[in-house]
């Protein structure tokens, strides 16, 4: 029998039709913008800012959403730490939705969307391109974690000799698994460098960007695996995780010291040290983000609180807002490309985003009761 | 297992992890290659912005070479009233103004023009940003091209451009990145057929000068020697062949040739008497921000020699790891 269990139980709760609602309307913008109006319609995206909440929330903050699976892939397959096992296999939901919803919004946003296959085409490929590489090494990340997950599938199918096959072939698609966000998740920081001067200083790394940007996904990863399983125990009236997660805990502090430690280092290292007390917008905002990485940190440290679900949920959520912030900043929010250009998102804009996390909480809803994704209470 | 013993290993190997991806990282910048150096015949212009007198001519015949339609503001349809580049505006004339402006050229209580199209970057940002190779850049002329054909309109040659030139048809459904090829894409093809841009054809005061980089710059240098208040011997249309020259007082030049060595220098060049960052241009050092961007890249990606290795290691560990602790379900995922 299999360690895991579907959840069962009603699928159209009040809740769940809320997020339809809000995935209809959304509906209604993406015609506009496909078919009678096109992305001018709907947005306000310009000639400044061509990157607006759509990139930077759906795919550079939405995959960073989604890096449970690689972080707890990290800990578990990397450093053997098996006792985390159980979560594994929800994160990996959780993953290949955010990743495969990230991947719906880099369409959407795709001025030229009729003809994205031409990045998936080798003689156009551009090698010096950060984007060539996010693009495809996210695509196959989507197809890996797919991969991943299919076991819940081919359980519930019965499936058992083609599971088994794939079982023996399953540690390949792991190690890809961890590979691939490495690659694409330090990418998304690389991004910014070409954008120079445009990205302010006190963001503009160069080349450390790449390690900042990193270092935060695992972060964002191990946060939102705390995030979920403990608003999954709640939600769903599961037993506490509790003891499972402290150990994540400990983890996430090591992370988190050695993150501030190369953030504030490399700001000291190239002189910008004074900025952070400007008293300038991007100086409010870096404060802001860095007290929201050093309040989970605060919490952690302690063993004592380090075991109270409560004090664990809010060092993941702060975390998250941390992470989320630290990009959101770096994309947009203190991004100045010159005189005359401003963006805030439209209503539109933010319904089609919004339409898509209701999608990607629905379709979680959906699998967690159908398909055996969590695991079973008496091993828990 | 002793909590506290791979409490220890977790923590140690993390911070094992980051350090050897940060030492890469850093080994990067020792790699990271130089600034492009300006293609062997690169052609380009010479933009001065005390000659410009603002008619305009230039964003029109722009409009004319590309076959875009003239931007209508209100009923003023005598001109083009473009205030910015778009996806149908290549070109356009921007005013300076300050307090009074009584005077042209002058910085305070004055005036000025100042001209917006692509600067042909040496060592162009939108050429090294694009995946699909949509934006490319002629070895021999320097020009920079966009190709629509394989473009995904990504738009990241737009962030990644220091000057914000290439431009999205967000109205359109179907729509397109379009920027100045010095008109010079297919179908056009005026600098091959050894015709000048259509902008310094027009020009009827040589402010926009067409010709070889080398020699553009040769004479922003030599305007830089004059002393104001002289006359000088401007010369019209293209510098290798004016069509002819005028007599000019000469005014008081700021020493400073836009686009000899900003971000590795363009192709288009401005000099002026009001400093550039009033201008509107952005502040940009000599080392081109693609030059960093595609040493870490490379550094990192090698050949995918790293990533590969990578691979390799983590197949193994993970393979390890695993039948550590299978379970006879298969219950892995
Ligand atoms: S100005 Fe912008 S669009 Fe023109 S070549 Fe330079 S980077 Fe490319
Ligand atoms: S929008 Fe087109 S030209 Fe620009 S970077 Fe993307 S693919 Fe290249
Ligand atoms: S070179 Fe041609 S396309 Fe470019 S600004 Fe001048 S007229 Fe327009």
């Amino acid at each position: 029998m299999s360690q895991y269990q579907a959840l069962g139980g009603r699928i159209l709760t009040k809740p769940f039709m809320v997020l339809g609602l809000i995935f209809a309307i959304s509906l209604y913008f993406m015609f506009e913008r496909f078919v009678t109006g096109g992305m001018g319609a709907v947005s306000n995206l310009n000639g400044g800012f061509a990157w607006g909440i759509w990139v930077v929330y759906d795919v550079v903050i939405g995959t960073a959403f989604a890096c449970g699976g690689y972080a707890l892939a990290i800990a578990v397959y990397v450093f053997n730490k098996g006792q985390y096992h159980p979560l594994v296999r929800p994160a990996v939901l959780a993953s290949l939705l955010g990743y495969a919803l990230g991947g719906f919004g880099a369409f959407f946003d795709m001025g030229r969307f009729w003809q994205f296959y031409e990045i998936f085409l080798p003689w156009n490929w551009n090698f010096n391109s950060v984007m060539l590489e996010v693009g495809l090494c996210v695509a196959i990340y989507i197809l890996v974690l797919a991969m991943e997950f299919a076991p819940a599938l081919l359980e519930k199918l019965g499936q058992k000799k083609l599971l088994k096959s794939l079982n023996k072939v399953l540690f390949l698609f792991i190690a890809l698994g961890i590979l691939l966000p490495t690659m694409h998740q330090s990418s998304l920081g690389s991004l910014l460098i070409a954008m120079g001067h445009k990205v302010n200083p006190l963001w503009q790394v160069m080349h450390m960007q790449p390690l900042l940007a990193l270092m935060t996904a695992i972060l964002m990863g191990f946060s939102i695996v705390l995030f979920e399983a403990s608003t999954v125990t709640v939600g769903f009236k599961r037993k506490s995780e509790t003891h499972m997660l402290t150990g994540l805990g400990k983890i996430i502090v090591g992370l988190l010291i050695a993150f501030l430690v190369v953030r504030f280092g490399v700001l000291m290292f190239q002189g910008k040290l004074g900025l952070i007390f400007a008293g300038d917008f991007a100086s409010f905002m870096f404060i802001l983000e860095n007290i929201l990485f050093v309040i989970p940190l605060i919490i952690l440290l302690s063993p004592e609180r380090r075991a109270q679900g409560s004090k664990l949920l809010i060092a993941g959520v702060c975390l998250l807002l941390a992470g989320s912030l630290y990009r959101f900043d770096a994309f947009l929010l203190t991004f100045n490309p010159g005189p005359g250009y401003n963006y805030f998102p439209s209503v539109p804009e933010i319904m089609i985003t919004l339409g898509v996390i209701a999608f990607e909480l629905m379709a979680y809803i959906v699998i967690v009761k159908l398909l055996p994704v969590m695991h079973r209470e008496e091993h828990a | 297992m002793k909590r506290r013993n791979f409490l220890k290993t977790s923590l140690g190997g993390t911070v094992t992890a980051a350090a050897a991806l940060g030492g890469t990282v850093l080994s990067g910048t020792a790699q990271a290659r130089e600034n492009l150096e300006p293609a062997p015949e690169a052609v380009g212009m010479l933009f001065d912005s005390t000659l410009c007198v603002g008619c305009k001519a230039c964003v029109t015949k722009c409009k004319q070479v590309n076959d875009m339609p003239p931007t209508i503001e209100g009923d003023h349809t005598a001109w083009d009233s473009a205030r910015d580049l778009s996806g149908d505006t290549l070109n356009v004339i921007k005013v300076y103004q300050n307090g009074t402006s009584a005077t042209k050229d002058a910085e305070i209580d004055g005036f000025c023009f100042e001209k917006r199209s692509c600067m042909h970057c040496v060592d162009p940002g939108c050429v090294s940003v694009c995946p699909t190779t949509s934006m490319q850049h002629n070895p021999i002329t320097g020009i920079v091209t966009h190709h629509p054909e394989t473009c995904i309109g990504c738009r990241n040659c737009m962030v990644g451009c220091p000057y914000n030139v290439p431009q999205f048809q967000y109205n359109e459904v179907f729509g397109q990145i379009n920027k100045c090829q010095m008109c010079n894409q297919k179908g056009v093809e005026r600098i091959d057929n050894g015709q000048m841009t259509g902008c310094a054809e027009v020009c009827p005061t040589g402010a926009t000068l067409f010709g070889p980089r080398k020699l553009l710059l040769q004479e922003a240098k030599q305007r830089m020697t004059l002393k104001k208040g002289d006359i000088y011997n401007y010369p019209r249309g293209d510098i290798s062949k004016p069509d002819n020259y005028y007599e000019k007082e000469v005014p008081d030049y700021k020493q400073h040739i836009w686009g000899e060595k900003e971000a590795g220098g363009t192709n288009v060049m401005h000099i002026s008497s009001v400093s550039f960052d009033k201008l509107g241009m952005p502040p940009l050092g000599e080392r081109s921000a693609p030059s960093v961007a595609e040493g870490v890249q490379h550094t990192l990606y090698s050949y995918l020699a790293l990533p590969a290795l990578a691979l390799a290691g983590l197949t193994y560990t993970v393979k390890q790891n695993t039948s550590n602790h299978d379970d006879d379900d298969g219950g892995e995922s």
